[in-house]
């Protein structure tokens, strides 16, 4: 896979490591509870189809980025840096 | 010896070849098939199950029968299709599968039993009695299949791997390849051109038809030195592209040395990964057999392979006796008048067609059908059925043709499934398939030599106008361009057996049994059947086989379903897939920074991870390891020690925030540490478990040290990054990883205040000055920039230096050097570990990503004041409420071991798993105390200190009665650390 | 009718004319007591446990293919008990004690095989682990062996021992663990069952769940709606997008896994073997290929197939333990959508929606557990209490925090 990363074009997904749901960019309020925190830490869409996630460019500018991959096809159709989705949610 | 005149062989040279030990010659540009034909050898394999006799089918890489070992000891090929192989000098090839000789393989009696072989026979029967299954059925199974056999040692040859790129990928070098390589290379586009023959030239290589009315061969090597004179073209022959993979990278194999009898200094294949913003296919299409009775046997081949063998490499098997043709289709007249002019006799051509009309001066049978052949190991003759009656005719060899199935696999690579066209009677690539691959020529039905130049060029132009590059419409060659005209003719009924797949010797009796068991989809089929999973991965048989079930289904072909294909296109060696990097190459070194020093001690390494660490350093008249690290650990604890560090992972953390963001990673409190003091902190994951260990040293008010521990050093930094980046960007801090940029020595043990005082430059290292957990930034040995932390791993008075990497192995002989006097000594993983656990530090054991922090005996550490990193769920009823805590054990003997890893228990228990009581985590031999010691999790442990509980390793039929003791073996109070 | 030698035997003599399908294609019914989403190996033994052992009269199994074309069709058809957790192990070995009994329980031969699981050691901690392990194996009465590096080298001296970066220190053995065809596996199921009188509904789609006041009343489906007193969901790799249908969240994410089958070859790997130092593992079929496979790719997937890197990661590692298969050629590869669970255990439990039950989360482990899971989730479904071996498998236990995680790894699906 090819990954468009914002800064640096296209770049070999091996380069990358992967977490998971970009959901995780969420983290609870400490005060909203355990509740809220498991399905922060355990509950996942997991859809089939169009998925925004979370690639951690490991070998190389260490950004993590937002990347929106539908997980039937593998088609990619964007990526973030992290922070500015964050920023922007912010 | 068969040669006829012309072909593209080489007959200046002459090659020498064994096959079963027989010597044989041939020339360049053979194939050890074409080669073997023309030396009259027609018997070249037995099939897999019934070990029938069989002989070449095809000339190209579909062959499902002639399947030999190339070459010889550990360069031993299974499975090699004698098809592809080249020809070279000195060439050695055995035919495989079979017990005795290829003639008479003894194992052919399976033939005879095949009435109770069929379809799925194995699920039905060998259950009784039950240990038969293993002890005799499977084993004698075992024996009688496979294929070829495995070379005894270590492939010998080099592999690589690399990467290409390029705005056009064609994958074919026929005529539509080639038009798309020459449409693109004009157009100026990066282009890579492969194909797996050893020539470019595809089908036309194999075919009579002229090019502008010259031999097609002239034409392509026109094309060729236009396109090698264009710096943005690259040819690659011998090179199959077996696989399509996401966003337009191609796998391919290039077979470098394939064709030389050894690779000498270069390598034998290479693994490329292709990245191309778009793909033409331009496989070309493989011709299809029909199953008539005993169809298989040697001398009976697809018409085209009849042309190509006579085209090419101007061989024909069996001419002692003519050649027939049995045909569908106008094709099979091609192959009569194409081996009549090379002086072949043609007994008669057979069209099942009734209104077939002859094409040249020989004998057509319209409306005939084979009904069956004779012959043992070679064709001696066949029957033909027509409405008038049977007829024998005798014949060397027959040609079959049955029309042509374009070679679809990478376009359903991605699961885009093949659609079936009526008018071509013939599955086409379907939608869905990889993104940037287009489709072209025969690979899409469009045959004719005309239309797949014609279309390969279209096809290029089509692609590149994606890219918005326009490319010119070159001009192509006259060429023919007859219509397809034939019928679909699947199987030829009968009572004999009809062979679909050959090598998995899958009739269309076993079809029709899969029929009447309900195995009726396709994937039930072939599975039931084995039908396409031979090593030719059903490219000669699985289409047939759909249609036989549709006839058999009353359903059409469309309605019954189609069959796509998986990565690899044909097979690929292991060894290339692996791309070299085996052996000791198989994962990078790193080397600490005091390797050089380590190495002059006659260190012994271990591996930690990618890391090379030293284990101990053995001195003279040492002849056990024990020996070594029990008298490195006596010197930390009684002088002084040094051991490299450095693999521990280390975090800058430098900004405003730095305190902020540390107390929200770490469960305890970093903004409140002190400038120039260090603290221990744990580090738990989301989920509230604990998952590193390590210390923050605060250097200045915006700048920390962290440390991790080595095996987390990438984890931890990880999930620095995503702290910073995705939970909380709007902090104010910065990480870098300084792992590699200082080098960090332990210098460990009594006296290492007094090595210390010996290289600083003139800093106060009193308890006062610089008491336990201290950390500093000062210079060292006149001027070398260092970081001192005042921290204990050990349990002894101890410091870690740190300085800049390139001068690690200098400081290491610096100090051993000046300490020579204070009994220094440098000491290795093994020390550091019982050091550790004397002094009940956990490690990897402990912190084994399961426990909690009150499993640790750190529960404390978890702060209740602030939010932080898995504080909340840790808070959940199973990590709350779980009692298993961190022990010290010592053996009650006072001697017995104590295996990491046993299970502990209490005395008198039973011993199983509801009465499991925890486990020991690691162990050691303290020469402190002068008995092994251990560290474990016990159940409620924290309460039973002094209660004597079972360490039982069942496993190893050993078991220990053990003292639970306070982890903390030595200097409980902290004093030594201190001092 | 009962398969045999014999009756092969005399088949062979009448032409095979005789012979039967394996199983029905019925027409659905309007309602059933209980009915199973997915035709994979999990849910057909679920319906034959229901059939056979707990005597339920009226169940169908619905499946959106062709029956097995899941998961149960392509994986490297492991089996073994060698678990470390009690949540684990003692369902393992249930499992394994169903396996060595299978064929004679379904009059089929599903070739189950106990040729040993190797498990390779490379460090002293590695030793250390896996005698934790081995011992939890005794305990719960599946048996061990801890083998050195000579014990290693006696039964496959071929191993690269001497020119390794991570050299082969020992290895963890299991006899009784070994393979088994997959197919023979659904297969066995699926006839037993139907000759039980459960409904195999193939090309059979659930696109719903009818659900009033908490409660299944049953499944819409593609050929139409089927009414069931309770539906037990067994889809692995599917889980979210099914259970989705209910409105629940699950804790899984899909992940693809490739595996990979050499051409033929004579007798070369007699049993299985897994490397320590990187992530392969290894087995020879009857058929002579060497089936083989490694870690997951390590995204998000539902498309049936991986990429490139994860090829030449898995093959280096064979490589680079076993260099002696450099010559021979890789046949086929393909990958399964696995049910990645956030501590890398199952769930066999009930779900908030009343009458619905669910069976997922197998990770990569789903084939061994297949006799097992149809067991308990059958016991589940039936008796409305789960298995006495199954208990921890709640869907509950991620909220609680009882995690079953064998590798520490958290509550990353990607790193189990």
């Amino acid at each position: 896979m090819l990954i468009p990363h914002p800064l640096l074009g296209l770049r070999d997904a091996a380069e990358f490591t992967y977490l998971g749901d970009a959901a995780l960019l969420n983290r609870p309020d400490p005060g909203a509870g355990e509740a809220a925190f498991c399905d922060y830490v355990y509950l996942r869409d997991n859809p089939a189809g169009v998925h925004r996630e979370l690639w951690y460019h490991e070998q190389g500018d260490r950004s993590w980025l937002v990347v929106t991959r539908n997980t039937l096809t593998h088609e990619i159709l964007g990526a973030e840096l992290a922070r500015d989705v964050k920023g922007g949610a912010a | 010896m068969t040669r006829l005149s012309g072909g593209l062989i080489d007959r200046s040279k002459v090659l020498s070849f064994t096959f079963d030990g027989v010597r044989y010659s041939g020339h360049p540009g053979d194939t050890l098939a074409s080669a073997l034909l023309a030396n009259g050898v027609q018997l070249m394999g037995r099939s897999f199950k019934y070990h029938r006799p069989r002989g070449v089918v095809s000339s190209g890489s579909e062959e499902p029968n002639a399947l030999v070992e190339l070459r010889s000891g550990n360069r031993q090929e299974p499975n090699t299709r004698a098809t592809v192989a080249e020809l070279f000098d000195g060439l050695e090839a055995r035919s495989q599968n079979y017990l005795g000789r290829l003639d008479r393989d003894l194992l052919a009696v399976n033939d005879l039993l095949s009435p109770f072989f069929a379809a799925g026979f194995y699920y039905k029967t060998f259950m009784w009695p039950k240990a038969f299954w293993e002890k005799l059925y499977e084993p004698a199974i075992r024996r009688a299949a496979g294929l070829g056999r495995v070379a005894e040692g270590a492939d010998p040859d080099a592999y690589d791997k690399g990467f290409l790129h390029a705005d056009l990928l064609v994958i074919g070098g026929g005529a539509a390849g080639l038009a798309a390589a020459l449409t693109a290379g004009r157009a100026g586009a990066k282009v890579i051109l492969a194909d797996e023959d050893s020539r470019f030239g595809g089908r036309l290589l194999a075919e009579s038809h002229l090019l502008d009315g010259a031999p097609a061969t002239q034409w392509i090597e026109g094309v060729l030195a236009e396109l090698c004179t264009m710096p943005n073209v690259r040819l690659l022959p011998r090179t199959t592209v077996f696989g399509v993979y996401d966003h337009g990278i191609y796998g391919a194999v290039e077979r470098v040395a394939d064709h030389l009898p050894t690779p000498g200094a270069g390598v034998r294949q290479t693994l490329w990964r292709i990245t191309a913003k778009r793909a033409v296919l331009a496989a070309g299409a493989t011709e299809r057999h029909i199953p008539f009775a005993d169809n298989d046997r040697p001398g009976i081949l697809l018409g085209g392979a009849l042309r190509a063998y006579a085209n090419r490499w101007a061989t024909a098997p069996g001419t002692d006796r003519p050649v027939a043709i049995f045909t569908c289709h106008d094709e099979g007249h091609r192959t009569a008048l194409d081996l009549q002019a090379r002086g072949v006799p043609v007994a008669a051509v057979i069209d099942s067609r009734n209104d077939a009309v002859a094409q040249g001066d020989y004998r057509l049978i319209a409306g005939g059908q084979v009904s069956g052949s004779q012959g043992r190991l070679g064709l001696r003759g066949i029957s033909v059925t027509t409405a008038s009656g049977t007829e024998a005719i005798a014949c060397g060899a027959l040609g079959v043709s049955g029309g042509w199935n374009p070679n679809v696999h990478l376009s359903s690579h991605h699961r885009g499934r093949p659609v079936w066209d009526d008018t071509l009677g013939a599955f086409v690539p379907g939608p869905g398939g990889p993104g940037g691959l287009l489709v072209a020529g025969a690979a899409r039905g469009k045959g004719s030599t005309a239309l797949a130049l014609a279309d390969g060029a279209e096809i290029a132009r089509q692609a590149l106008a994606e890219l918005s590059i326009t490319a010119p419409v070159i001009a192509l060659p006259q060429a023919e361009d007859t219509a397809p005209n034939g019928t679909t003719l699947w199987h030829v009924p009968g009572k004999g057996r009809a062979w679909v797949d050959f090598q998995n010797d899958v009739t269309v009796k076993d079809i029709a049994l899969a029929h009447k068991e309900n195995m009726r989809p396709v994937e039930h089929l072939k599975r039931w059947t084995t039908l396409g999973m031979a090593t030719d991965q059903g490219k000669t048989a699985n289409v047939t086989a759909l249609a036989v079930m549709a006839e058999l289904t009353g359903k059409t072909i469309a309605e019954t379903g189609t069959t796509i294909f998986r990565p690899p296109y044909t097979g690929v060696s292991l060894a290339v897939l692996g791309g070299g990097d085996t052996g000791p190459d198989f994962r990078p070194r790193r080397l600490t920074p005091t390797d050089v020093f380590a190495k002059s001690q006659g260190a012994a390494f271990v591996e930690v991870g990618q890391w090379m660490r030293a284990q101990y350093f053995p001195k003279p008249g040492e002849t056990h390891w024990r020996q070594s690290v029990d008298r490195e650990v006596i010197a930390v604890r009684r002088d002084v020690g040094l051991c490299d560090v450095t693999t521990l992972g280390k975090v800058d953390v430098q900004g405003a925030d730095a305190g902020e963001f540390l107390n929200r990673l770490y469960s305890n409190m970093m903004g409140t540490l002190k400038v120039g003091m260090v603290r221990y902190g744990l580090m738990l994951r989301e989920d509230g478990f604990a998952y590193d260990d390590g210390t923050c040293a605060r250097l200045a008010a915006h700048h920390y040290v962290v440390t991790t521990t080595t095996a987390n050093a990438g984890l931890v930094f990880r999930n620095m990054e995503f702290a910073r980046q995705c939970l909380w960007p709007e902090l104010d801090v910065q990480l870098i990883s300084t792992t590699d940029a200082w080098a960090q020595i332990a210098v460990a043990g009594p006296k290492s205040r007094a090595l210390l005082e010996r290289i600083v430059d003139g800093f106060d290292l009193s308890n006062a000055a610089f008491p336990f957990m201290a950390c500093a930034e000062l210079t060292i040995c006149g001027g070398l920039r260092a970081r001192l932390f005042r921290i204990s791993f050990s349990g002894e008075m101890a410091y870690e230096i740190a300085v800049p990497a390139r001068y690690g192995n200098a400081l290491m002989e610096r100090l051993m050097q000046q300490g020579a006097d204070l009994g220094v000594t440098p000491y290795g993983t093994e020390a550091l570990a019982v050091l550790r656990i004397e002094k009940g530090h956990a490690a990897g054991a402990e912190l084994n990503g399961q426990a909690t922090a009150a499993m640790l005996g750190l529960g404390r550490m978890v702060s209740q004041k602030k939010d932080s990193i898995g504080a909340i769920m840790s808070r959940r009823e199973g990590l709350a409420g779980e009692t298993r805590r961190l022990v010290g054990l010592i053996p009650e003997d006072g001697q017995g071991a104590i295996p990491g890893g046993a299970h502990l228990f209490t005395e008198g228990a039973a011993r199983n798993m509801e009465t499991d009581q925890g486990w020991v985590t690691s162990t050691c031999h303290s020469p402190h105390l002068g008995h092994p010691i251990a560290l474990g999790y016990l159940e409620g442990g924290d309460t039973r200190l002094d209660e004597v509980v079972i360490a039982a390793n069942p496993l190893e039929g050993t078991e220990t009665r053990v003292r639970v003791v306070s982890p903390h073996f030595i200097d409980p109070e902290g004093e030594r650390l201190r001092g | 009718m009962k398969f045999s030698g014999l009756k092969v035997f005399a088949e062979a003599l009448k032409g095979h004319t005789g012979w039967k399908p394996l199983w029905r294609n019925p027409e659905p019914k309007a309602e059933y007591d209980i009915v199973i989403v997915g035709g994979g190996g999990h849910g057909m033994a679920t319906a034959y446990f229901l059939a056979e052992t707990f005597r339920e009269a009226r169940v169908a199994v619905i499946e959106k293919g062709w029956l097995g074309s899941g998961n149960i069709g392509r994986n490297t058809t492991i089996i073994r008990s060698n678990y470390l957790l009690p949540g684990n192990q003692p369902f393992y070995e249930m499992s394994m004690k169903l396996w060595e009994k299978m064929e004679q329980d379904l009059n089929f031969n599903a070739m189950v095989s106990q040729r040993g699981i190797l498990n390779l050691i490379h460090t002293d901690a590695q030793r250390d682990a896996y005698r934790r392990r081995g011992n939890a194996m005794h305990l719960s009465g599946a048996g061990a062996e801890l083998l050195d590096r000579e014990g290693v080298r006696a039964m496959y001296p071929w191993l690269n021992f001497d020119n390794a970066r991570f050299p082969i220190k020992g290895g963890l053995m299991q006899r009784r663990a070994g393979t088994a065809r997959h197919d023979g596996v659904i297969w066995g199921y699926a006839r037993a069952a139907d000759q039980r009188g459960v409904d195999i509904l193939q090309n059979c789609e659930v696109t719903g769940f009818r659900i009033e006041g908490g409660r299944v009343l049953g499944v819409e489906t593609s050929k139409g709606y089927i009414g069931a007193k309770k539906v037990g969901v067994a889809v692995a790799g599917s889980t979210s997008r099914v259970m989705q249908m209910a409105g629940l969240r699950m804790p899984i994410e899909s992940h693809v896994l490739q595996a990979f089958v050499s051409e033929g070859l004579k007798p070369l790997v007699d049993g299985v073997i897994t490397f320590g130092a990187g992530h392969f593992y290894i087995s020879q079929s009857d058929k002579g290929g060497l089936v083989f496979g490694g870690d997951i790719d390590g995204y998000n997937s539902y498309a049936q197939r991986g990429n490139l890197p994860v090829v030449e990661e898995v093959l280096e590692s064979g490589m680079a333990l076993m260099p002696r298969i450099g010559r021979t050629r890789l046949l086929r590869m393909w990958g399964g959508i696995m049910d990645m669970s956030m501590d890398g255990s199952p769930i066999i439990d009930h779900t908030p929606v009343q009458g619905l039950y669910l069976n997922a989360g197998w990770c990569y482990g789903g084939f061994k557990a297949t006799p097992a899971s149809g067991y308990a989730f059958a016991h589940l479904l039936s008796t409305d209490r789960p298995e006495a071996t199954a208990t921890a498998y709640r869907l509950d236990r991620f909220a609680r925090g009882h995690l079953i995680d064998e590798r520490g790894a958290g509550a990353q699906p990607n790193l189990h």
